[in-house]
């Protein structure tokens, strides 16, 4: 039997028109207000930008209304196809026995209207045209049902079964959002803020204003209190702007398993369901971004095949099983999803003193080099890039230092029954276990300074995203023997005894 | 295991053209920009110092590159291929041995460019599922080329599977 065609759900030309208004809107206001304040001709600018934003949302649900029009979907017993067929023909059909993802995604606009976007991935590695289809959109409890079709292979059209939802593997505990603020959000989001009121300033044409007003402000302080008070300013935005980042990412998270695949749910406004089979996984990363490492938490990342393309519109990191969360849930996590616990029984060994040799000279080489830039240009151009000179090499010099010995110390690699572990990473570290089974060959890499101090750094290529994970700068001996006894028998034909 | 391993080198060298291919190879991107920064200083007098000077820089960091790379390379480079395995050695200062099992191989292609056409070479390229870029043994003889991704395709073949 084979499914019959359907439509799109036909509200989609109302949210893309709304969306688009909306936007539009947001543009516009700011001009217009810029022409208010400057006596421009209000009403004709008013009229001009009302005009606009009419014809374009217009515009727009009528290119939304043709697409809608013309596209239709089905699911058969063999495939799931999305077809559209006005001027240009085109067929996207993935065979249901290489579907690896159903994936639901709900912007606010969509919710309103009990709507969502359903991907569906095969997982496939290779970034191909044919790799996945989104339906946008469809009504939220057919995509439910569609996910189950999809994912449990099960014949089309049958029955939705009623069933407990699966026991949740982690959930979000609020007390983690203490881990928010050290996030690299907040440097990024403060400083994206002043160049946002820059902006928009500059838009509205009282930019000039604007830093007067600053001017104003501060006229009565000094130089650094200034900069103090920026920077507190700016601080505080990041923290606000984070904390409000992790509130719309992890309301109601909850990580599931249900027959098979892994599945995140989670989000405020837009919502997410993030599902992956289990079969395709590889692997964890442990993950410890550095504000998190301080404060002793990590993140659990996967390592799996077929995730790299994940939706381009989801800026959010899909790959993350669980937030950054204290350090024992986060192991407690891995274990759960993997099955086995590598994390907390492998012996990470070190590595020779000369990989910590090889660090520090990096950090020489990085300090002297931008030094020497800014002298040489000094001793060119003027005496205060020579000043710079001398002052970046006393504030990078302890920098580089210390992050060339952390980065010793991270350095690290082990074996368990089932995996093999490399931990590495200055600052933030990783520490990642990866499937045994799931290695599909080996990287031996030796630079002339690696080959002087007897390292190596050898990779295990997988299929998993990154395609490689490295062990850096180990010793010749214990690089080889890690590599011949992770994966038995690959790598003895092409050894041989030291002369 | 107490004595201590190394790995060996893979069993077959390049093609003894594969030096000559190298060399012209490196001796055109020489010549190019040197000819351009030639004329271009006999045109511009104004710039004519500056112009000599970054002639004299790709000269004298070019031509010894691309004097001595080829046959260091020809030294390094080797490949084997088992009833398991594809095994490379490739670089010359840095140094790089991949090997890729037979069984996670997805597939096998050659190609050859006009320079290499020239020559009677041709390089083969055994993909694998990992991102991290396939295995390539360059400078090998077209025939053999041809007849080695024939063996590796059939070999292959033997197992299935998504090699993921």
């Amino acid at each position: 039997m084979s499914g019959a065609w359907e439509r799109l759900d036909r509200r989609t030309v109302a949210v893309s028109a709304l969306t688009v208004g909306g936007i539009a809107v947001g543009i516009a206001a700011p001009i217009v207000w810029g022409f208010v304040r400057r006596d421009g001709p209000v009403g004709l600018v008013a009229a001009i930008a009302g005009g606009g934003v009419l014809v374009l949302a217009g515009l727009v649900a009528l290119a939304d209304w043709l697409r809608w029009r013309h596209s239709s979907y089905r699911v058969t017993d063999e495939r799931v196809e999305l077809r559209y067929a006005w001027v240009v023909h085109t067929l996207r059909s993935i065979p249901r026995d290489r579907v690896r993802t159903v994936d639901l995604m709900a912007n606010p606009l969509l919710r309103m209207f009990g709507l969502t976007k359903v991907k569906v991935g095969t997982g496939q590695q290779v970034t191909g045209q044919r790799s996945h289809l989104v339906l946008d959109p469809v009504t939220r409890v057919r995509a439910e049902q569609l996910r189950r079709e999809l994912l449990d292979r099960a014949p089309a059209g049958a029955p939705p079964v009623a069933e407990a939802e699966p026991p949740a593997l982690a959930t979000l505990d609020w007390s983690w959002i203490r881990y928010a603020p050290v996030a690299v959000t907040t440097p990024i989001l403060g400083t994206a803020a002043f160049g946002a009121v820059m902006q928009v300033a500059d838009w509205a044409g009282v930019q000039n204003s604007v830093i007067s007003t600053v001017g104003d402000v501060f006229a009565e302080v000094s130089v650094p209190v200034l900069v103090a008070a920026l920077v507190a300013i700016g601080l505080l935005i990041g923290v606000v702007g984070s904390l409000g980042v992790f509130v719309e990412m992890w309301w109601r998270y909850r990580l599931t398993r249900d027959r098979g695949n892994l599945q995140v749910r989670r989000g405020l406004f837009t919502t997410r369901s993030l599902s992956l089979e289990q079969r395709r996984l590889r692997g964890v990363d442990l993950f410890e971004p550095f504000g998190a490492r301080l404060m002793g938490a990590a993140r659990v990342d996967v390592v799996a095949t077929g995730l790299k393309e994940w939706s381009e519109r989801d800026s959010s990191d899909p790959q993350t099983l669980l937030p950054a969360a204290p350090m024992a849930v986060a192991r407690r996590v891995a274990a759960t999803v993997l099955g086995d616990d590598p994390l907390s029984t492998v012996d990470i060994k070190g590595h020779p003193v000369a990989a910590r040799t090889r660090r520090l000279w990096w950090a020489t080489y990085a300090v002297v080099g931008v030094g020497g830039v800014l002298a040489v240009l000094g001793l060119l151009l003027t005496v205060v890039l020579v000043h710079l000179a001398w002052i970046s090499v006393v504030v990078l010099t302890p920098v580089a230092v210390l992050l060339a010995l952390d980065d010793y110390r991270n350095l690290g690699h082990g074996l368990t029954d089932g995996y093999l572990v490399t931990r590495f990473g200055p600052g933030s570290r990783h520490t990642v276990a990866l499937q045994r089974g799931g290695i599909i060959g080996w990287t031996v890499r030796r630079s002339p300074f690696q080959r002087r101090a007897g390292l190596v750094t050898i990779a295990a290529t997988t299929a998993a995203k990154g395609g490689q994970y490295q062990v850096r700068d180990l010793a010749e001996q214990d690089g080889l023997r890690l590599a011949e006894a992770a994966v038995p028998g690959l790598l003895t034909p092409f050894l041989e005894p030291r002369r | 295991m107490n004595e201590g391993v190394r790995l060996r080198p893979p069993r077959n060298r390049v093609e003894r053209r594969a030096v000559g291919y190298w060399l012209t190879n490196e001796l055109v991107s020489v010549a190019v920009p040197a000819v351009v920064l030639t004329v271009l200083a006999v045109l511009i007098t104004p710039a004519r110092p500056w112009l000599l000077l970054a002639l004299g820089i790709v000269l004298v960091v070019g031509l010894p590159y691309a004097l001595v790379v080829p046959f260091w390379r020809y030294r390094v480079h080797r490949w084997e291929v088992t009833e398991d395995a594809v095994y490379t050695r490739t670089g010359w200062l840095w140094q790089e041995w991949r090997i890729a099992p037979m069984s996670r191989i997805q597939t096998v292609d050659t190609a050859r460019g006009p320079l290499e056409q020239l020559f009677g070479l041709a390089s083969v390229t055994v993909t694998t599922a990992s991102a991290a870029g396939p295995l390539k043994i360059p400078g090998l003889d077209h025939e053999l080329a041809a007849g080695l991704v024939e063996r590796l395709t059939e070999s292959t073949q033997a197992h299935r599977g998504d090699a993921t």
